[in-house]
């Protein structure tokens, strides 16, 4: 069932022409909103199958013998978890999500700018997941963990390694598309009269991603294209028996996998810097040195990959080079982070979920980057390499960082997506048990890192057992707490109250139209925002529930 | 301050005003652009074989015996074609662009067997060649490189003959709305341009 963009004749013929009922969710929609909500379905579907998985794991080294699972279903497990959370969840979400449903109303425009490629991008997720996730029962997962390093992923069992290849080259496919319709919708797609930098925030994150995914992502699809030769057509590219070298491909590995790092998390602060203004009624502050911080990471993010390759034998020269340019990210994230500190501050501070998750962010994402910048430095890299100092930094990343601000984007966004109003109590209760469980998960794991546990094996040293308790516990209250976020969902989605076009009294255009909104985004004209981060006039210049457009444009001072 | 200002006042009329965008409307061409894009990914992809070649070639020293004299006079010619080929494709927008369509169709069809005549040359190569796929690394980038290629030319002779059966309907290309034979043409520089650097890379190297 395909419901295309409807040439619509009148305002009222557009409304009616609106698809109703849940089954638009399950076609192949053009409308960017529906193609974004699958997205975040989707996502969240994998989340949880995700989550299971590190429930296994954390099931299994609550004890320090193998006892939970055999061997080979460990192996199978974390590489499970983390191909599906990283390319089935965050990077879904976080860019396809989000970015679907908000980028049309940033730049002004009824849809994306290539409309089918974008459904088609979508619809190509749910495939190469089930085909993941499958393959556990098809002769078993791929056993390598989410990087395949050889000769590791050409010894073990084929079928898993190839299932798992062609999945992450689909789900590749699906991300390139998709950058290609973000930087084609901001590039050339924007309102007459929106100037690049009047963009909302997010826009610029998306366009910073887009690029990456754009340059990096094709890498990754070679490589594993040479890596399925290896397994299939014994050929010897990566396989020192051959005559070949594995380190090249950890180089062309990490080309992309740490722009991935970017591509995960540059999203989420452009999300963080679109949630802070409005709870905080401040404009944000710094917007151009936001911009060009976004810029300098994406051209920093592309010369730092071998950071991650500081004990496979690189020559001290590369060392020099990676470990000084890792640093200097440290820079434009650093102003970043402050510019969200000076937007919060002496704000008139609305602390509910949205903005009590975008905080937690701010306080776990700079651990996380702190952590990083150490990392950075090769005596204590080669120390804690392959240990889990590195699984507790990582995870403060895309956990600390891009999850929550996945939640603190559905709390905020949920009026918009459904016209009705998340529960508080409930969105406080999920806030309070995320946030103790992560930092009760993943804390103690730097310390077990530090002090020599390796990551990725199921048994441990016993002096360690105590602090893997702490860690599985952990992870517990992380399951526990997303009960009562789905029960949030679910209640409020039939009984919430009712939120009105622009609960949050936002400036930027989703929030100038009815809430959800109707199929071409506005009845009549799009709004043209000049200012998006327009808050703290003085009161009564400007009310914008009771003001129209034009009302607005007349006081303008 | 946030002005928020009516663009167009009849903008939910169907192709008639700005911001109405989809299937209607005059909101601009991005496909062009769009594949542009696509190929600067597509680029990508190649860059990282060369490097990993480049990179093999620097680290791992081949075996005695695997180091290959390889034959030029046959790769000579297919890379003549192929560049020529690039030449006749602009001939035929040229025509396209004049209005002539007969002269458009019989540049591209010459185009089009070019193309056929480079893979036909490249399997001649293939079997001639004295290594196999799993020789050694040598071998098997050599193989990995020219068949990637391979396949990029077999898609772009597809498309130039898809373009070139279109274009016999009266009026699918007009010399103002020709995106079918434009996007082709594009491509099929860009694989032009992507063989001369392999070329470079593997024979002349």
């Amino acid at each position: 069932m395909t419901i295309a963009t409807p040439p619509s004749q009148t305002p009222e013929a557009n409304l009616s022409l609106q698809p109703t009922g849940w089954l638009k969710y399950f076609s192949f929609s053009l409308d960017h909103k529906v193609i974004g909500l699958q997205y975040i379905v989707c996502g969240f579907l994998f989340y949880l199958i995700g989550g299971a998985l590190a429930g296994v794991i954390r099931t299994e080294l609550a004890t320090p013998i193998s006892d939970f699972v055999s061997r080979d279903t460990y192996n199978q497990v974390l590489t499970l978890h983390g191909t599906v959370m990283i390319f089935l969840w965050i990077v879904p979400v976080i860019n396809g999500g989000f970015g679907n449903y908000l980028i049309p109303f940033y730049v002004g425009a009824r849809d994306m700018a290539f409309p089918r490629l974008n459904a088609v991008a979508f619809w190509m997720i749910p495939p190469s997941g089930l085909l993941l996730i499958s393959s556990y029962f098809i002769g078993g997962a791929a056993q390598s963990g989410w990087t395949a390093y050889p000769p590791l992923s050409i010894t073990t069992p084929a079928m898993g390694q190839i299932l798992w290849i062609v999945s992450v080259l689909l789900l590749g496919g699906s991300s390139i598309f998709g950058g290609i319709n973000f930087i084609a919708t901001i590039l050339k797609f924007r309102q007459p009269g929106l100037k690049l930098m009047q963009m909302p925030m997010y826009c610029w994150a998306m366009l910073g991603t887009s690029i990456l995914v754009v340059l990096a992502t094709p890498v990754l699809a070679g490589t594993l294209i040479l890596l399925s030769m290896d397994i299939v057509a014994h050929t010897g590219f990566f396989n020192p028996a051959s005559g070949g070298n594995v380190v090249v491909y950890q180089h062309l590995f990490w080309f992309y996998s740490h722009p991935a790092v970017y591509i995960m998390v540059l999203p989420a602060f452009g999300l963080v810097s679109e949630i802070l203004p409005i709870h905080a009624r401040k404009p944000l502050f710094g917007y151009v040195t936001m911009v060009y911080s976004i810029m300098a990471i994406v051209v920093l993010g592309l010369v730092v990959w071998a950071h991650h390759m500081f004990t496979s034998g690189t020559p001290p020269w590369m060392r020099l080079f990676f470990t000084i340019a890792t640093a200097f990210i440290a820079v434009p994230t650093g102003i970043k982070f402050f510019n969200w500190i000076a937007t919060l501050w002496q704000g008139r501070l609305a602390l509910n979920s949205a903005m009590l998750f975008s905080c937690a962010f701010i306080l776990q994402f700079v651990f996380g980057g702190i952590t990083g910048v150490a990392l950075a430095q090769v005596p204590f890299d080669v120390h804690v390499h392959d240990t889990y100092f590195v699984v507790g930094h990582f995870h403060y990343i895309v956990y600390g960082g891009t999850v929550f601000v996945i939640f603190a984007s559905i709390y905020h966004w949920f009026p918009k997506f459904t016209g009705r109003m998340l529960d508080e109590k409930l969105g406080r209760l999920h806030l309070a048990l995320t946030f103790i469980g992560f930092n009760l998960c993943f804390a103690p794991q730097h310390w077990l890192g530090l002090n020599g546990m390796p990551r990725r094996v199921a048994e441990y040293d016993p002096q360690f057992t105590l602090i893997n308790q702490i860690s599985s516990v952990g992870a517990l209250l992380m399951a526990i707490s997303t009960l009562p976020f789905l029960f949030n969902v679910v209640i409020s989605m039939v009984r919430g109250t009712p939120s009105g076009p622009n609960p949050w009294r936002a400036l930027t255009p989703e929030w100038l139209t009815s809430s959800p909104p109707p199929v071409e985004n506005w009845k009549g004209a799009a709004p043209l925002v000049h200012e998006p981060y327009g808050y703290g006039g003085p009161p009564g210049v400007m009310d914008l529930n009771q003001a129209s457009g034009r009302d607005l444009w007349r006081n303008e001072p | 301050m946030t002005t928020i200002t009516p663009i167009n006042a009849s903008s939910s009329t169907g192709g008639e005003a700005h911001g109405d965008h989809g299937e209607h409307g005059d909101h601009p061409d991005l496909r062009m652009f769009g594949l542009a894009t696509f190929l600067v990914a597509d680029a990508m992809t190649f860059a990282g074989f060369f490097a990993a070649y480049l990179t093999f070639r620097a680290v791992n020293p081949l075996p005695a015996g695997a180091i290959y004299e390889l034959e030029m006079l046959l790769p000579v010619i297919n890379t003549s074609i192929l560049i020529a080929s690039s030449f006749t494709f602009h001939r035929a927008s040229k025509e396209l662009m004049r209005g002539a369509m007969g002269a458009c169709r019989g540049w591209l069809l010459v185009t089009a067997l070019m193309g056929i005549a480079f893979l036909g040359g490249q399997m001649k190569e293939y079997f001639e060649l004295p290594f196999g796929l799993t020789d050694n690394l040598f071998a098997s980038t050599f193989y990995a490189l020219t068949g990637f290629h391979g396949l990029h030319v077999c898609l772009g002779a597809l498309m130039i003959l898809i373009v070139w059966a279109q274009a016999a309907q009266p009026g699918k290309f007009t010399p103002q709305e020709h995106f079918g034979i434009a996007a082709a043409e594009l491509y099929w520089h860009f694989v032009d341009v992507i063989w001369v650097i392999l070329f470079a890379l593997l024979y002349l190297l």
